[in-house]
């Protein structure tokens, strides 16, 4: 007797444990193998670029929070830069190295995020994940101090971050520093060689370098597949011109390498958070601007390097207090392109975690 | 009275009691009477004991993962189950209109069943076993058979393409486990020289735990697979698409094969612990405790794997069961089976001498196994179908 | 490679086992937040608002409603208006905290409060009677002098205007970053800055 098998169309999500917020793929099997991927997006679609126009330039850095609502800072950083520019505005040091500060503590956070769904996807039964999320209160409890809000954190303001860190930051961060790089080695050494991840993950969904690039995906999944490109390297902003850190890269391009590549850049940020620390001087943190801030009419865009990949903020302004136009590019929207490729040919649970490893966040995809 | 029971205190005193309440020729029922008291004894506290596993296993895990568990219904938390059950008492009752009435109902009862009837063979202590078997384990392995039956039966019956094939893909894994599971039990056998399970509780001069370190670690193995537990469990995965095989049960029909599976756990502790670790022996301490303690330290083990592993793929299981446990169960029986030729008596020195054979050979055959299986391992194949243009 | 992968694995559980677990049984144990937690139940103090309703203005949600009254009303500073209404919508705020930042007279401070919750939604808008009557616990966030007065919201009150003290506005030319130390003991000491 054989059993008459035809390819079935079958939706995942929008609710479901796996997809990383309402994302819905329509997935195509044949058996357990995956035939066809089609992602629908759009049920978090909050009109953030329309509710920009109407909103002045300060305001606009509360909606940006909102867009990829694990990685705050870095969210923040992208608009101020674009406004910067706008304008040709000098930051003063101090602000800028709390900026970094503050971007590399949200980077090493928002890697946590991704490595732990990662493994949750894979079956491990959430314990990395705890420990992920352990010592992600402990950076949210850090910003919680630098700006009395732990994820919607409206820090940076044109011109700087909005106000100093207080006195006890320091003192906070250095024990947070001391302890955290014990900690990574923890989830590396339940990890890394676990012959069952490597089984898993080894191999799967292999992404090279050339498509990569065609379809515009940067990040660490451009960075696991062989290609070094790190905007902090190619196009510095803020102080990353004076701190020295590796660009992490891997030949492979499969979902352990976007893995590995996520582990290896949180021990980077941390060695540019030290070197901050170390280079920072006491100053005025915010330049001078007015309170409504009116820039000239022109366009500017300044792409930073999010910890989901490349993100910008096209801003084009008439001269008002509103932005004419505030185009973002989100990161995860474009690391989406691949999905069809990456998934087809795979069994479902490979499908599922490479879903995991492009780490990508529904806010930034939808906005 | 059959003299099965006689030596055992509980039936002879509830017999004589009922014996003498009935008139003559209805002494039947008091032997009913007695059986029932003993089935109840140990039905209903391996049943208590498994709904308190399901508040162990939470807390645990929570601990495992750096937080408390359940702890606020009831003193620590320990109505939690409780309240568990009473949620799934209140739940409505579906029954899927294409579905297969009778199997549907039976399957779960199946599964509990399966799991309960093993116990009638272990020995809790000292002298303290239901029957004693001269086919114990072969008794087990068999019953536990019929477990596997009842999930395909739950699949089958539920009129629901993924649960069926969930299922299926679940008796794929666990058949192609108890082959190896029984290999491994067939080098114990090999050097107690009997099935039975109180005979292999006493004929262990050292623990089997330290005289056939493979035999263990390949039993567990299996053990893990057959109880769906992680590192495969696939078959109750909540991210996997295809839910398995009680998709469509809810209410105390869900609740049953829950249950099932907690119970089957401890008894899969228990069969390990007179297997391995010298069943109820020890000194000191009575023999009921101590074979709690093992089954406890079992149990915990148990949680303690589904913490720290993530799940592997069916395809993966299935590999891992017939090219790295099979060729190893059959060297570790050749070597029991040499050994015992050599040293026909077990005392516990000659178990020593097998047991400095037998750790080396582990060690030699899982690294040699180990690269031969890696080096083998199947490039991901990437399968270009052409889509059809109408699909379902 | 051979299991010791998994062997590590067990390891670091084991030890996370033993470890004592990091959970904050809330109710009963609380986490302290920091002095510059932005939070609910807004500080107002009604003696320095001026009427102004930059809050208002700068608010990206418009929660914030002032009515004034121009004919009556205390003088200060050059003139201000009577507040007649004053009412926050705490159900839409989103706690950004623009408001604080826009406050000229340092009138409006974040609350230190995370537990205001209420079962109307109606119940959510505070208005100019609650503000004034309830315990002030302002926050820090963007306010420096209290900062530098070493004041911690969360185990004090600060009921008086006058104990809170006032930061020169930030968007003033006499900015407290461009005055030296001296230059700003200086201003304080001529009266200029409270």
């Amino acid at each position: 007797m054989s059993l008459n098998m035809q390819p079935v169309t079958v939706n995942i999500g929008p609710h479901h444990p796996s997809t990383h917020g309402v994302f819905r793929m329509k997935v195509t099997f044949d058996g357990e193998n995956i035939v066809d991927v089609e992602p629908v997006i759009g049920y978090l679609h909050r009109g953030t670029e329309k509710l920009a126009e109407e909103r002045n330039y300060t305001q606009i850095i509360t909606l940006t929070d909102r867009l990829d609502y694990v990685a705050s800072m870095t969210n923040n950083q992208a608009y101020v830069l674009s406004c910067e520019k706008l304008v040709g505005l000098d930051v003063p040091d101090r602000g800028m190295y709390l900026r970094v500060i503050a971007a590399e503590l949200q980077r090493v956070a928002s890697h946590l995020i991704g490595i732990g769904f990662f493994l949750q996807d894979l079956g491990a039964f959430g314990t990395p994940l705890m420990y992920c999320f352990r010592e992600r209160e402990r950076i949210l409890d850090l910003f919680e101090m630098l700006c009395g809000a732990r994820i919607t954190v409206s820090y940076m303001r044109i011109g700087g971050v909005f106000q100093d860190a207080p006195v006890d930051f320091w003192p906070a961060l250095s024990r947070f520093m001391g302890d955290i790089p014990s900690y990574i080695d923890e989830l590396d050494a339940l990890i890394s060689t676990n012959e069952i991840v490597l089984a898993r993950t080894k191999g799967v969904s292999p992404l090279t370098g050339e498509q990569c690039i065609n379809a515009s995906i940067t990040g660490p999944i451009l960075r696991a597949s062989g290609v070094e490109w790190d905007l902090r390297k190619a196009a510095p902003y803020d102080v990353y011109d004076r701190v020295a850190f590796d660009v992490v890269t891997l030949p492979e391009g499969d979902n352990y390498a976007r893995y590995a590549v996520r582990l290896a850049e949180m021990r980077q940020s941390l060695r540019i958070i030290e070197q901050c620390v170390e280079q920072i001087e006491p100053g005025p943190v915010r330049a001078t601007t007015n309170m409504l801030f009116r820039p000239p009419a022109g366009e500017a865009y300044v792409p930073i390097e999010a910890p989901k990949g490349e993100l910008g903020f096209y801003i084009v302004s008439d001269g008002t207090v509103s932005p004419y136009r505030c185009k973002i590019r989100g990161p995860s929207f474009v690391n989406l392109t691949l999905l069809k490729e990456m998934m087809v040919g795979y069994k479902l649970a490979d499908g599922i975690v490479s879903l995991g490893s492009l780490d990508f966040n529904v806010g930034e995809v939808d906005r | 009275m059959g003299d099965v029971l006689a030596e055992n205190r509980i039936f002879s005193t509830v017999y004589t009691l009922v014996n003498d309440l009935v008139p003559d020729g209805w002494s039947w029922v008091a032997y009913l009477a007695a059986g029932m008291s003993i089935i109840m004894l140990v039905v209903n506290s391996l049943m208590i004991m498994a709904t308190f596993y399901t508040w162990v296993e939470r807390r645990l895990l929570g601990r495992f993962q750096s937080r408390l568990g359940p702890n606020r219904a009831g003193p620590f938390g320990l109505l939690q189950p409780i309240a568990d059950l009473l949620k799934l008492l209140s739940k409505e009752d579906i029954l899927p209109r294409s579905a297969d009435r009778i199997i549907f109902n039976v399957a779960p009862v199946l599964m509990l069943a399966a799991t309960l009837i093993v116990l009638a063979v272990v020995p809790f202590g000292r002298g303290s076993y239901i029957a004693d078997l001269n086919i114990g384990i072969l008794f087990v392995v068999a019953i536990s058979g019929i477990g596997t039956f009842s999930i395909f039966m739950a699949g089958w019956a539920s009129a629901n393409k993924y649960a069926m094939f969930g299922s299926m893909r679940a008796i794929a894994a666990l058949v192609s486990y108890e082959v190896p599971m029984v290999m491994s039990i067939l080098s114990v056998v090999v050097l107690t020289g009997s099935m039975s399970m109180v005979d292999i509780a006493e004929g262990q001069a050292l623990p089997f735990i330290l005289v056939l370190p493979m035999a263990f670690m390949i039993f567990m193995v299996s053990i893990s697979a057959e109880l769906n537990r992680a590192p495969f469990d696939i078959v109750e995965a909540e991210s996997e698409l295809i839910s398995g095989y009680n998709t469509e049960y809810s209410g105390m029909k869900f609740g049953t094969f829950f249950a099932a599976e907690f119970a089957n756990v401890l008894v899969a502790s228990a069969v390990i612990a007179v297997l391995f670790l010298q069943g109820w022996r020890w000194a000191v301490l009575p023999s009921h405790l101590w074979f709690l303690l093992k089954v406890g330290a079992l149990a915990f083990v148990f949680i303690w794997i589904r913490a720290t592993l993530p799940r592997l793929r069916i395809d993966q299981i299935l590999g891992f069961a017939w090219k790295f446990l099979l060729p190893l169960s059959l060297i570790n029986l050749v070597v029991a089976a040499v050994e015992v030729l050599s040293w026909p008596e077990q005392t516990a020195l000659q178990q020593f001498y097998m047991a400095l054979i037998n750790w080396p050979v582990a060690i030699v055959s899982i690294v040699v196994f180990s690269k031969i299986v890696s080096k083998r391992q199947p490039v991901q194949p990437v399968v270009r179908v052409a889509v059809a243009q109408e699909v379902v | 490679m051979y299991g010791l992968g998994l062997a590590k694995g067990f390891g670091v559980t084991l030890k996370n086992f033993i470890r004592k677990p990091t959970t904050v049984q809330y109710p009963e144990e609380r986490n302290t937040q920091h002095t510059r937690f932005r939070g609910q139940e807004f500080a107002w103090y009604q003696d320095r608002c001026t009427g102004c309703a930059s809050c208002a203005k700068y608010c990206p949600l418009g929660i914030i409603q002032i009515v004034t009254d121009p004919d009556g009303g205390y003088e200060q500073e050059g003139g201000s208006f009577k507040v007649d209404v004053f009412d926050i919508d705490q159900g839409r705020c989103m706690y950004c905290g623009l408001c604080v930042e826009a406050c000229p007279y340092d009138a409006l401070y974040m609350g230190s409060n995370f537990e205001a919750a209420q079962t109307q939604r109606a119940d959510l808008v505070i208005t100019k009677e609650q503000l004034t009557a309830r315990e002030k616990h302002p926050s820090t966030w963007f306010r420096p002098q209290l900062e530098r007065n070493g004041y911690n919201p969360h185990t004090e009150a600060a009921d008086d205007f006058h104990e809170v003290g006032r930061e020169p506005f930030f968007w003033h030319n006499k900015r407290p970053q461009s005055l030296s130390e001296a230059e700003r003991k200086e201003a304080t000491a001529q009266g200029e800055y409270e």
